[in-house]
């Protein structure tokens, strides 16, 4: 008979070597997505081991199940709601007190338990001693020591957890967590008044339920109204009525005095499992910290970092960049010559090709940010850089660990926004999310570098780094006018470990790395490719225009001039192809031009040049900036078809364009601040809706960044105007 | 006194801990329980937050959410 397959799920505090045994399990048949419903990771992967198939999931890293964060919730909603057949609780064990108020919190849920005692050898040279046989004995819990970096104990490990799924769950009452008398009496009469008014159907257990009911648990509480329809208000009520009495004698809240209790619990089990050497252990962190959190040098090596990413990200980046560049165009070219001209072969080579290729060239930017931030997470250096930075943050109204995702919006704001993942409080993190595209993206870049250096030739570079100042104030301003009107309430604490420094894995790297990547690549592949498509579709329909001109007879007309003069001399002939070359480019571009105008496209922007006059902006730039939604570099693009200047924004043939068309250097400015603030582009946006789970702070953020945008350059326009600019 | 009144490198012990609920369950669940032993280690560069270790592990926490906790010092600075 075909054994079921087991699932096994692991669990264990932050830092305790969780990911390293993950991926050690499950080497790379890992599947990683989200929890339902919201944007914690969720990795799992099947493995065959000793007959049985396995399905490992990594929970995610938690100190405790007090359903805080969103990380606990799913953690605690999973052995509750989904059953594994056993939970591995992976503990540090050269830290082992703290680590035992999870490990004691997953006891009492009533699941099958395994503790796994990680980083056995560090624990061993800080001179502990565990009796894991005792410990295992009190707790009436397996216990197996672990290396997970060095992959010991692992197949253990997995043994003792088949064996502990097929005996049946047990844990001695006297092996419980005990509470003082009052809480303890308080939890029995609560169990025994719910046992009499719940059916079989109920599903958790009644002495943890009568405990979470006490410490007012609110999902607990929800889960009892569902479940329990009829009676639940008279259970209610009587957890209530003793929580109060309970408050009343022990003058405490009962779920402060029930946490000291499980680390009163847990200081009787340290006395007797634990034995510490004399050995005096030297704390290398805290001797990494004298130089990394430094008063003086704290700062300058935190930004030398930070430049250090950067460096790695751009500069290093550009090398396989320019590789993909040259293979997407080949690519394209390709294409141009095996197709037949046809409607077909426009929508591979201009709409396909071209949008896909403009997202996967970032691919070397954002693998590289990825490890980057990979390296500084599992160094530990992230926490510090948060511990570093809180103070400022904190005046924004943001958490220290906010700065990581703003400043990654100076390269893309993609990755910014999915790094908010890292932050606790869903309110910083939507936060975070909505002011990050303010922080102007490498994408806009060209856009400023076109405008500046045609308008505003010797100043260029003060005025791009003035727009990049503006952006950044545009994110504090609004940053607290959010935490004050819209996302109020207490700010998240900050009480927040640093872990001990350790050396990288490269196997976690990249898979971290990769694992980020493949999601980017995923989602906004597919966004970007609808949103290229649906811009190919407006800028080359109609089809059948009526040229004011008859451009292809114009052409005609050069070639035959040219062909009647031809010389015989070689020289001259040269330079008159190459004359001739430049007319007929000239005219085709002209048709081109003409052929936007009467495009959709040109005919939107013509609509809606109302809207963007006030600000300067004429109907070709309103084209350019809607056709910026799906990348901020066709910006340049757009505006070298439309003012009919084949270009890539450094060429002076769109300098030229751009001085002849009227536009002043006010109304560049005005355009340039535009760009910094309006609606993000397409991935950004694919990736606003997966992070915040909402299509309305999606809506909410399109339309805010917008209006600030047109406010922003109205004021700038219109007072410049008024200043006599 | 207050543990955000301890200076750098001063052992200390707690008594008792106040704040609203979350935060003080925060603090209990990082290990920062009524009768553990601290150490400051360090305030941050801009002076808040600082760092303490408390059972062995290095936790932070803003010099506000510090003032809710009451201490007695081991030792002088």
């Amino acid at each position: 008979m075909e054994k079921r397959q087991l699932r096994i799920a692991l669990a264990g505090n932050p830092n305790s070597g969780k990911t390293t045994i993950f991926n050690n399990l499950t080497g790379t048949r890992q599947k990683v997505g989200n929890w339902p419903g919201v944007t914690v990771e969720k990795k799992e992967g099947d493995i065959h081991k000793f007959g049985r198939d396995m399905r490992i999931i990594d929970l995610p890293g938690t100190y405790s199940l007090t359903p805080f964060s969103i990380e606990e919730i799913v953690a605690r909603d999973f052995i509750l709601d989904e059953n594994p057949d056993v939970v591995i609780d992976i503990i540090d064990a050269s830290n082992l007190e703290r680590n035992l108020y999870l490990a004691n919190q997953l006891r009492e849920l009533d699941c099958k338990v395994i503790f796994a005692l990680n980083m056995a050898d560090v624990a061993k040279s800080r001179g502990f001693k565990i009796d894991a046989k005792k410990l295992s004995e009190l707790l009436g819990v397996p216990v197996i020591f672990t290396v997970g970096n060095r992959n010991e104990g692992l197949d253990d490990l997995l043994k003792a957890a088949i064996a502990l799924a097929e005996s049946p769950l047990e844990i001695p009452e006297e092996r419980r967590v005990r509470y003082s008398n009052d809480i303890e009496s308080a939890i029995g009469e609560l169990r025994d008044f719910i046992k009499l008014r719940v059916d079989a159907t109920f599903s958790y257990n009644l002495r943890w339920t009568a405990v979470k009911l006490l410490e007012d648990d609110k999902i607990i509480k929800d889960r009892i109204r569902e479940q329990v329809t009829a009676e639940s208000e008279s259970i209610l009520t009587k957890a209530e009525k003793l929580r109060g009495k309970l408050g009343n004698r022990l003058d405490d809240d009962p779920e402060i005095v029930m946490t000291d209790d499980r680390y009163g619990f847990i200081a009787g089990t340290i006395k007797e499992v634990l034995s510490t050497s004399t050995l005096q252990r030297v704390d290398i962190s805290r001797n990494i910290d004298l130089v990394l959190t430094n008063r003086f040098l704290g700062f300058p090596i935190f930004i030398f970092f930070i430049w250090a990413m950067f460096q790695t990200t751009f500069t290093l980046g550009a090398y396989p960049m320019e590789w993909i560049d040259a293979g997407v165009g080949g690519f394209s070219t390709f294409f141009e010559h095996v197709l037949p001209d046809s409607l077909l072969k426009d929508l591979i080579v201009d709409g396909i090709i071209a949008g896909v290729g403009s997202v996967i060239i970032f691919l070397p930017n954002i693998l590289l940010l990825f490890f980057c931030i990979a390296l500084f997470e599992d160094t530990g250096y992230m926490a510090r850089a948060a511990f570093l930075m809180d103070k400022i943050m904190h005046l924004i109204g943001l958490h220290g660990k906010s700065f990581i995702p703003m400043l990654m919006g100076f390269g893309c704001s993609v990755p910014a926004i999915i790094a908010t993942r890292s932050l606790e409080s869903r309110k910083d993190r939507i936060l975070t999310i909505l002011i990050t595209p303010f922080m102007s993206c490498s994408a806009k870049l060209p856009v400023y570098i076109a405008l500046a250096g045609t308008f505003f030739a010797a100043h260029a570079g003060t005025v791009i780094f003035i727009i990049y100042l503006f952006g950044i104030f545009v994110a504090i301003v609004t940053g607290r006018l959010f935490r004050t009107a819209l996302l109020r309430g207490e700010d998240a604490p900050f009480v927040m470990e640093l872990p001990p420094y350790r050396v990288p894995m490269m196997k976690n790297l990249l898979i971290h790395m990769w694992d980020r990547s493949k999601m980017f690549l995923k989602k906004m592949g597919g966004i970007i490719l609808a949103g290229s498509i649906v811009i190919w579709v407006l800028s080359s329909f109609p089809q059948n225009i009526q040229y004011s001109k008859d451009y292809d007879a114009q052409i005609a007309m050069v070639n035959q001039s040219y062909e009647q003069v031809m010389p015989g001399n070689e020289d001259d002939e040269n330079s008159l192809r190459q004359q001739k070359d430049a007319q007929i480019h000239e005219i085709s571009i002209a048709k081109k031009a003409e052929r936007a105008e009467k495009s959709y496209i040109g005919r939107i922007g013509k609509a809606i040049e109302p809207v963007f006059q006030p600000i300067g902006i004429d109907w070709r730039g309103s084209v350019a900036l809607l056709t910026g939604f799906v990348a901020k570099e066709i910006v340049i693009s757009t505006m070298g078809v439309l003012y009919a200047a084949e270009g890539d924004g450094e060429s002076d043939a769109l300098s030229n364009a751009l001085l002849k068309s009227g536009m002043t250097p006010l109304s560049a400015l005005s355009m340039m601040i535009f760009v910094l603030l309006y609606i993000p582009c397409l991935a950004t946006i694919g990736a606003i809706t997966r992070e915040t789970g909402s299509v309305k702070w999606t809506l909410f953020n399109i339309a805010f960044t917008t209006g600030v945008a047109w406010g922003m350059s109205f004021i700038v326009y219109q007072g410049g105007r008024l200043l006599g600019f | 006194m207050r543990l955000n009144e301890m200076r750098e490198g001063q052992h200390g012990r707690i008594l008792r801990i106040g704040g609203e609920t979350r935060l003080r369950r925060r603090i209990l669940e990082m290990g920062l329980t009524k009768g553990s032993d601290i150490y400051i280690e360090k305030y941050a560069p801009l002076k808040d937050p600082l760092e303490l270790s408390v059972r062995g592990c290095h936790v932070s926490l803003r010099v506000k959410e510090a003032a809710e906790i009451d201490v007695e010092a081991l030792t002088d600075y």
